[in-house]
């Protein structure tokens, strides 16, 4: 409770956390970094006017010019329109699916680790179920069922995205749900949930207030792991012709068309590998600095 | 804890079977047909196709395909194979070895580097170290495997030539030299599958250490005057391995037709491509005798997770 | 070229101004296959020149392993249940036929003693009768002599539904019978011109009566045979794990002398097909590897390398890639069934817009870029290539005409540049199969009717998906619930056009009612192309048959059926030492008993 003790002011907890994210040199650097990926693939379109699937093969397969700073590809499109404009799909499909998978998997751990027995052993049953799901028959299961009603109910572009952020998300949880579960396990034995507990704290405040934060390292650290697990996997879906159209230039669709030319024209998978590689960098160091952030006993 | 195990123990057999109803029931409805391939064919009348579902039993309904199933792998047979014509247990044990040999040696090797890597970047944080660690870390998991093993493919086989990059069972030699085509044949393969194994790992290994090694007990052992490698391994270890162990347990199942992607690149004749190429032909049998062993391992392998977190913290108290 | 242009150029070759490989080469043009055209100088007399060979080895064997990589692996090895020709090159090692198909469509004896024509009497004139004499002294693997009874049996067992073989479709509506230990006579029920359906090339090879006589129908699955194979072929069975490995070792019993000059084959499955590429080019770790779908581009750059150990090496087939038009109606429900026979594409059913369609397919970038050498560009359904000038169709890229078209038939734009006409927009879903030059081929497609004012959707289907015939799945090409579709017809190659122009006969459309097992994915019918097709069943003239077949194909592409893209050839990749003849119209192993590695 912000009170002024002795004349001098505390500042609230929020602005707190705050100066100590800030403290954290490399993940301000990342938010930015992150937040100019987003507002080069929201609005590079905007500024960049070449098209993305202008095909020209005289000029197939070049290097990085003036004209064409990443470089062209086999079908002689231009890669840097093409990265702007399956950014926005990567990152988008990236963040939203570790989402999903992150508050269903810490929803499910953290129900799991503090309830009863029998609870308990439900939940591990359905995780245990969801692991051992092979993914490749129930996605063509799930796409056959679903995209056809999600395509009238809210066109092709959104229901293509929902289908695939609630597949990548649905198959990346469990892992979360069990180490957010161990973690919860561990803690909820510890001195200062007891002590917490004697004081008559409720269990949802004790959840949300102690255990919670201190179970943050696995979640942020899986966290960082989904985004990229998410882009990847979006190409994969595509590859398997399950997820957006062919001709539609994700990072990962890229990476993949290029992999063939490794040797020929590296620059083709150099950009959209690195540009993956980035994002999971910045998100990274931004989960670092969150984790010191909200962990109060970071030296201040 | 007896109790415990006792009460996991008897639900995890009618769990296997709920687990087993469920991916029946999924393989069934999933379309696809494992006799697609007569239908393009135009010397083959639309009656053979027919004639051989009729064969198979798959016109039949679920629950009576089902409990066929059911009853046949309680009599040990696991089924016989549309696509191979041969039986589906003796596919799996052609494929058993390669696997384990592969597959299994990049976790342990994942393991081998994850953990001392992991805890030493904790215990010097944001030294170069870890962040030369980071940087490697987050390289790893942001390629997809079949991006590191056509890397390494061009790398090491073609441009350097030192290395075979198409696997083989039968290496044709003996003795030393066996052992030496097997590393050579091998070292790639299960390079790539550790490598992004310790990736992740190593970053988990890291963030556990890093929790524990600011708890209190932890400074007050060291104020005791515990040299820093007991203190390490007797205090912060133990308790930093529980997210360790969880993560061990869900890859372990893996083993078992996890890397397809891997074994497709380089040829291994393992569960992986055995698992997709049957998924892909629609192969049910051999689908479904991989799918359940998967199941049983990843039961198996939580539940000694469980048990294990009651050993590394006894004050863990299961209700 | 009509019946009497046929005529004419026969007469040319009996003459000895056209030579044998001009005329085949001219047929192929036409639009019909190679061993058609070795059938059409058959008939007329003309004897077959016996194939000749460059074997040098002087002695079987010394040769030691051929290392073959097939990027799809075997998974059966019994000829008769084969699916796809890995099954059926894993059987050739070891099984033979009585005779095969070389590159320039002649057929060449194996297990016969002689190829059956007029002249020797092996073949009735009433079309209705073939008499095979069997080569002698030839033996099992397992020591046992091959007699007439093995042939006999092939058919019993081949043709009994029960057994549900594949190669049915070959072996029905005939009787064989034995006339004395080397012969056989092959009875049809009706006049048939296609009478080597029976026992040649891929769908021929002979398995040994004495191992699978018991278990004939029901029973055949539970042959150990199917899984150990005895075969009269160059090479005897070691191993086999499905999917990943067929091993043999040299037959030294075999048949023809001084072969095979390698001591063991091996046939390694799986991975993919560039790498299988880079296996045999750039690291030599294999001699051989087949089915090579990879873009030209990065074959020519492999081969370019300084140090490259093998080359491509590419052969004529029938394969046609080509995008199918949808007659019916994919977007309209009728007693639940889409693309309804009952209903009319409401786009397509404009006679405008299917021929600015064809002209919207660049085949030239298609196949100059994606393709290159391992195809060429077609107008034809059956086949094309370029070089010759009697072309009853022509293909055309122009855009500017296609635009003309569509507006002349009152197809106007609209603010978004998409043209429509009466309330319906031009946009199509175009689908095809999983496969890097088809994406681009579809890219390109689009890009094309973009400018012309076709908006295009574009689906891809995962193959297995796309080519199977699961009554409950929207994306297979039979159901064809897309507007327009893009896939190859041709192989395995099949010798004779009829079973391929069966595919637009109307009583083959596929619907509901027939589970969408018919062959016609397009729904497109007509009378006359009907009665030509029944006409060319039974005619036993082939000059008469091939012309109802060339007037067949200038039918469905002059009223746009489908729009062929490229003829694909046959690709594979091998060592620069193995010496090997490819044939187009048969397996690539078809004369496996003749490779050999220069030293």
């Amino acid at each position: 409770m912000p009170q002024a003790i002795g004349g001098v002011a505390r500042p609230s907890p929020a602005a707190e956390t705050w100066q100590r994210f800030r403290r954290h040199k490399l993940a301000v650097a990342s938010t930015a970094v992150l937040a100019l990926m987003l507002v080069a693939v929201a609005f590079g379109p905007l500024l960049w006017r070449v098209p993305i699937n202008d095909i020209d093969f005289s000029a197939h397969l070049e290097g990085p010019s003036w004209s064409h700073p990443f470089g062209t590809d086999d079908l002689g499109q231009d890669l840097l329109a093409r990265m702007l404009y399956g950014g926005r799909i990567s990152l988008a499909v990236g963040l939203a699916a570790m989402l999903v998978a992150i508050i269903v998997g810490t929803a499910i751990g953290a129900i799991a680790g503090m309830a009863h027995g029998s609870v308990d052993a439900a939940l591990m049953w359905l995780t245990d179920l969801f692991l051992s799901l092979p993914p490749l028959p129930l996605l063509l299961l799930i796409i056959y069922l679903f995209r056809q009603p999600l395509k009238q109910l809210v066109g092709p572009e959104l229901g293509t995205f929902i289908l695939i952020v609630a597949v990548i998300g649905g198959f990346r949880w469990m892992q979360v749900a069990r180490l957010v579960r161990a973690q919860f396990l561990s803690l909820r034995e510890k001195e200062f949930v007891e002590a917490a507990r004697a004081l008559g704290m409720s269990s949802l405040r004790l959840v949300t207030r102690h255990i919670l934060p201190n179970s943050l390292g696995p979640i942020i650290v899986a966290g960082t792991i989904d985004v990229a697990a998410a882009i990847i996997a979006e190409s994969t879906l595509s590859f398997l012709g399950l997820g957006f159209p062919p001709d539609i230039p994700t990072w990962g669709r890229i990476l993949f068309d290029a992999k063939d030319y490794l040797d020929i024209a590296p620059h083709w998978a150099l950009f959209a590998g690195g540009a993956i590689f980035l994002a999971v960098l910045s998100i990274n160091f931004i989960g670092d600095g969150l984790r010191d952030a909200l962990d109060p006993r970071t030296s201040s | 804890m007896g109790r415990y195990l006792l009460r996991r123990s008897l639900i995890a057999l009618p769990s296997l079977l709920g687990i087993s109803i469920v991916l029946f029931a999924v393989l069934a409805l999933a379309p696809g047909d494992p006799f697609g391939e007569l239908a393009s064919n135009p010397n083959v009348p639309p009656e053979v196709a027919a004639a051989l579902r009729t064969k198979f039993g798959l016109d039949d309904p679920i629950m009576l395909r089902y409990l066929r199933w059911l009853s046949a792998m309680l009599h040990g047979d696991w089924g016989f194979s549309f696509v191979s014509r041969m039986d589906v247990d003796t596919l799996i044990l052609q494929r058993l070895p390669a696997t384990l040999l592969v597959i299994g040696s990049s976790q342990v090797l994942a393991l081998l580097i994850a953990l001392p890597v992991g805890v030493y970047s904790a215990v010097r944080p944001y030294s170069i170290f870890d962040q030369i660690a980071n940087l490697l870390a987050f390289i790893g998991f942001s390629l997809p495997t079949f991006f590191t093993g056509l890397l390494f493919i061009l790398l090491f086989s073609i441009y350097l030539d030192w290395l075979p990059f198409v696997y083989r069972t039968d290496l044709g030699v003996t003795g030393w030299h066996w052992y030496w085509e097997q590393f050579k044949q091998a070292v790639m393969p299960v390079a790539v599958l550790g490598l992004l194994q310790a990736a992740s790992w190593t970053r988990y290994v890291r963030s556990a250490v890093l929790e524990v090694i600011r708890l209190d007990y932890v400074t007050t052992a060291r104020a005791k005057g515990l040299p820093e490698r007991m203190v390490v391994i007797k205090h912060v270890l133990r308790n930093a391995l529980i997210p360790v162990v969880t993560l061990v347990a869900l890859q372990m199942p893996a083993l078992f037709g996890g890397a397809i992607v891997t074994e497709q690149i380089f040829r291994i004749p393992g569960i992986g491509s055995l698992l997709i190429s049957s998924i892909l032909a629609n192969d049910t049998p051999v689908i479904m005798a991989v799918t359940f062993v998967f199941a049983c391992l990843v039961i198996l392998f939580n539940l000694t997770a469980d048990i294990l977190y009651g050993w590394l913290d006894p004050r863990i108290a299961y209700r | 070229m009509n019946e009497q242009g046929l005529r004419d150029l026969i007469v040319g070759v009996k003459a000895g101004q056209v030579s044998r490989r001009a005329f085949v080469q001219k047929i192929v043009g036409l639009g019909l296959t190679a061993p058609l055209a070795t059938q059409l100088l058959a008939h007329a007399g003309l004897a077959q020149t016996s194939p000749s060979t460059d074997y040098k080895p002087t002695k079987a064997g010394g040769g030691g392993t051929l290392k073959t990589l097939f990027w799809q692996g075997a998974t059966l090895l019994n000829p008769h249940f084969a699916v796809g020709t890995k099954d059926q090159e894993g059987a050739r090692i070891f099984y033979e036929p009585l005779a095969a198909w070389d590159p320039d469509g002649n057929m060449v004896p194996v297990l016969a003693a002689e190829i059956p024509d007029i002249e020797n009497g092996g073949i009735g004139a009433d079309g209705m009768s073939v008499t095979w004499k069997l080569k002698k002294g030839v033996e099992w693997h397992d020591g046992r002599p091959f007699t007439a009874d093995d042939v006999v049996f092939n058919w019993e067992y081949a043709s009994d539904p029960a057994t549900a073989a594949t190669t049915i479709g070959d072996y029905q509506d005939a009787k064989v019978e034995k006339v004395d230990p080397l012969t056989v006579r092959v009875r049809f029920e009706k006049p048939t011109p296609f009478w080597t359906r029976m026992f040649v090339g891929s769908f021929g090879m002979i398995v040994p009566k004495h191992l699978f006589e018991n278990y004939k129908g029901a029973g055949s699955r539970d042959a150990p045979g199917n899984l150990k194979p005895v075969g009269t072929g160059p090479y005897r069975f070691v191993e086999f794990k499905p999917g990943d490995i067929v091993r043999g070792e040299r037959n030294p019993a075999y048949h023809v002398p001084n072969r095979p000059y390698f001591d063991a084959i091996e046939m390694k499955g799986g991975g993919d097909a560039v790498s299988a590429a880079r296996a045999v080019i750039q690291t030599g770790e294999y001699d051989f590897a087949w089915n090579m779908q990879v873009e030209d581009e990065i074959l020519i750059r492999l081969e370019k390398a300084g140090n490259a150990k093998g080359r491509a090496e590419i052969v004529q087939s029938r394969a046609i890639e080509h995008i199918q038009l949808n007659n019916a109606d994919p977007w309209t429900e009728v007693d639940g069934e889409r693309s309804s026979p009952k209903t009319t594409h409401p786009l397509l059913g404009d006679p405008a817009v299917r021929q600015a369609l064809s002209l919207l397919v660049d085949r030239a970038s298609v196949q100059a870029h994606i393709y290159g050498r391992t195809a060429i560009t077609t107008e034809n359904f059956l086949n094309n290539p370029e070089r010759f000038v009697s072309k009853n169709t022509a293909w055309e890229f122009n855009v500017d005409r296609a635009n003309q078209l569509l507006e002349e038939a009152g197809w106007k734009r609209g603010p978004d540049g998409v043209r429509g006409k009466e309330g319906k927009k031009l946009k199509l879903v175009y689908q095809t199969s999983i496969n890097a030059p088809r994406q681009k081929t579809q890219a390109v497609v689009k890009q094309a009717c973009q400018k012309a004012g076709i908006d295009v959707e574009l689906k891809s289907v995962t193959a297995s998906v796309y080519f199977s015939s699961d009554v409950a799945n929207p994306d297979t090409a039979r159901k064809f619930y897309a507007d327009i579709q893009m896939l190859t017809t041709g192989t395995p190659s099949v010798p004779d056009p009829e079973r391929f122009m069966k595919q637009f006969v109307s009583w083959e459309i596929a619907s509901k009612d027939n589970k969408w097992q018919g062959t016609n994915a397009t729904r497109w019918r007509n009378e006359e192309y009907d009665k030509a097709f029944l006409a060319a069943q039974s005619e036993l003239d082939p000059v008469k048959r091939a012309a109802l077949f060339i007037k067949m194909n200038d039918m469905v592409v002059n009223d746009v059926a489908v729009i062929p893209v490229v003829n694909r050839r046959w690709v594979a990749t091998m060592s620069n030492k193995l010496k090997a003849t490819l044939s187009g119209w048969d397996n690539d192993f078809w004369n496996l008993k003749d490779w050999y590695r220069e030293t």
